[in-house]
């Protein structure tokens, strides 16, 4: 079922779902880019539509509204342990298709892998839902669709946006509660886009040749990667992350034990006490997080765990393509085997 | 107590033994019996949590063997006894002493890979019906840095048990000097499906020694191997001690060589 809404009637609703919800969305800060005069765009606490940027591919992912960077696990006073007090808070997250599938993965990851959910994961995902962006073109750097991405039907609403009105598509009823009896119902399925610019050939092999791991075709990473960590950070379906303690400085008995999310790029990732490490080199980490994304995930659980948003690629300083390695690695698969 | 499984639980330490200048064994009170093969994250509030095997388990205690070579292991090494250590787990699948009901079992074990191996030693040494034969070969960089030493001397008793040390440094009077790959060839080996390998220790140490092994003809399906990898959860959740599809801490520690040859970090 759809709903036709003036702009000010659709900000008239943010009105009423602001009181049960926290609305998360893409939010402009100005000239907190990377470089000079630029934006960044990231997810946000939004209290009316105008505030959302729709046109623009966000920076960061939707991710931080399920699984935050920096997470306290529990309060340690000497010998007693105290967990956070547990949030009751509503979380309305507005996102593109990739990024709905996108979540599947930290979802995969967090509740899936291992003998039980990780509680924290659990009891925020759950109180988070999600309104789709209509995505009908693609932007730079994306290729979703390879990816098999650009498609979901998991959401609560969908929306689309042009010059003079928004349309809603509205799955969970309990969102109906919201809608005025004055807006007017009319037809609305939101469309998915179905080409990009960008196409990948992810390789499809049951078996990785050995010969792959050492190819000469990750050197070129070796000298251009600068383990920065920011194709990690931005990525939606990263899910690393180290554990830290803390003490507070007035009082060295109290403190807490915090997670923040980690870098399989970034220095220090694998070291261990006494001084062995694994993939020093930042070719390596590179071959180790591409056959992740996109051989590895699917070994364990099924799926890419890439769904193709681009934003490593968008946002990498040394301007690597990330999918321009995947279809790179595809014809090293390809000359290997034959 | 709360079901949090990131919540460790307080242990007491009810013994210390020094093993080397590095090495300290440290015997907790635990009410569960662990696998063998097993690791738990051992923790001190305000320094961290790290994963440690168990080198030893018995009624109402486990042993861990911990090495001062880092941040909380250091903090470790300046607990007294009836001091508390912070422990959750056991995480990994451990060793399947099923498996080697009857059978020749070879374990090489190289410096602190010796301490997830211990209790498997001790387990047969009381049970020796259960095995065909025990043979074990053990390495250490130098004499100084032997652990165990007094059950070594005694394991020595009832099974055959090679003892070398990389660097003599001119006070070692045991036998055998280099690298435990140099001694494979001095164990007889059984049947090709009699026959299990266990071999722990840094990963330089297990491939080479792997090698050993399978160039006289055993077969990767019978090496067994432990590895050891940065961990932050135990879980399956914090990704760091992933290698290809598997993640250390949930399919191994514990895998067949097979697997591990396959698995490139």
């Amino acid at each position: 079922m759809g709903w036709k809404f003036t702009n000010t009637a659709f900000n008239d609703l943010f009105a009423g779902l602001t009181e049960d919800y926290i609305i998360l969305a893409p939010k402009r800060f100005v000239n907190r880019g990377r470089f000079s005069d630029t934006d960044l765009i990231r997810y946000d606490e939004v209290k009316k539509s105008d505030d959302i940027i729709w046109k623009e591919k966000s920076t960061f992912s939707p991710k931080e509204a399920v699984f935050p960077v920096t997470q306290t696990l529990f309060y340690f006073t000497e010998e007693a342990f105290r967990e956070p007090q547990p949030e009751e808070k509503q979380y309305l997250v507005f996102l593109r298709p990739c990024d709905i599938n996108g979540i599947r993965r930290p979802d995969t990851i967090n509740l899936k892998n291992g003998p039980e959910p990780d509680s924290y994961y659990a009891n925020l995902r759950k109180r988070v839902r999600f309104v789709m962006i209509e995505c009908t073109e693609s932007f730079d750097n994306c290729f979703c669709v390879s990816m098999k991405s650009n498609i979901t039907s998991d959401y609560d609403m969908a929306v689309r946006l042009t010059d003079d009105k928004v349309l809603l598509e509205i799955k969970n009823d309990d969102f109906l509660r919201y809608i005025r009896s004055d807006i007017p119902k009319i037809e609305f399925r939101p469309e998915f886009v179905l080409e990009n610019k960008i196409k990948v050939n992810v390789p499809e092999v049951d078996e990785m040749p050995a010969g792959v791991y050492e190819h000469e075709m990750w050197n070129e990473y070796k000298s251009r990667c600068i383990a920065c960590g920011r194709c990690n950070t931005t990525c939606v379906t990263c899910t690393c992350h180290t554990t830290n303690d803390i003490f507070y400085d007035d009082n060295s008995l109290a403190g807490e034990r915090r997670r923040t999310w980690a870098s399989c790029h970034v220095d220090g990732f694998t070291d261990m006490a006494g001084g062995i490490s694994f993939r020093k080199d930042n070719g390596s980490r590179m071959r180790f997080k591409v056959l992740h994304k996109i051989y590895d995930y699917r070994k364990r659980f099924g799926e890419h765990m890439c769904v193709g948003c681009g934003r490593c690629d968008d946002n990498c300083p040394e301007y690597i393509s990330y999918s321009g390695c995947i279809n790179t690695l595809n014809k090293v698969i390809r000359e290997t085997v034959s | 107590m709360n079901k949090n499984p990131l919540i460790p639980k307080p242990h007491k330490i009810i013994g210390i033994n020094r093993e080397t200048d590095l090495e300290s064994t440290f015997r907790i009170e635990m009410d569960t019996a662990p696998v063998m093969g097993q690791f738990y994250m051992v923790s001190i509030p305000r320094i961290g949590e790290m994963p440690i095997s168990i080198s030893g388990i018995g009624q109402g205690w486990i042993d861990m063997t911990i090495r001062n070579v880092g941040k909380v292991s250091q903090a470790v090494h300046f607990l007294d006894m009836e001091s508390t250590l912070f422990l959750r787990g056991p995480y990994g699948n451990g060793f399947c002493l099923e498996e080697f009901k009857g059978q020749h079992l070879v374990i090489a074990a190289g410096g602190s890979g010796i301490a997830p191996v211990r209790p498997i030693v001790e387990y047969y040494y009381n049970n020796q019906h259960e095995i065909d034969k025990l043979d074990l070969l053990f390495g250490f960089k130098t004499p100084d840095a032997i652990m165990f030493g007094k059950d070594i001397k005694r394991w020595k008793e009832r099974f055959k048990t090679i003892l070398t040390v990389d660097d003599a440094c001119g006070i070692w009077d045991g036998e055998c000097v280099g690298l435990i790959t140099g001694y494979v060839k001095d164990i007889k080996l059984s049947e090709y499906d009699r026959m299990d390998v266990i071999i722990i220790g840094p990963p330089v140490m297990i491939k080479f020694t792997a090698a050993e092994f399978i160039k006289r003809g055993v077969s990767e399906e019978r090496i067994i191997v432990s590895m050891e990898r940065r961990m932050s959860c135990g879980l399956g959740k914090c990704g760091h001690c992933k290698i290809g599809e598997h993640y250390i801490c949930l399919d191994g520690p514990v895998f067949r060589y097979n697997d591990a040859f396959k698995m490139i970090d």
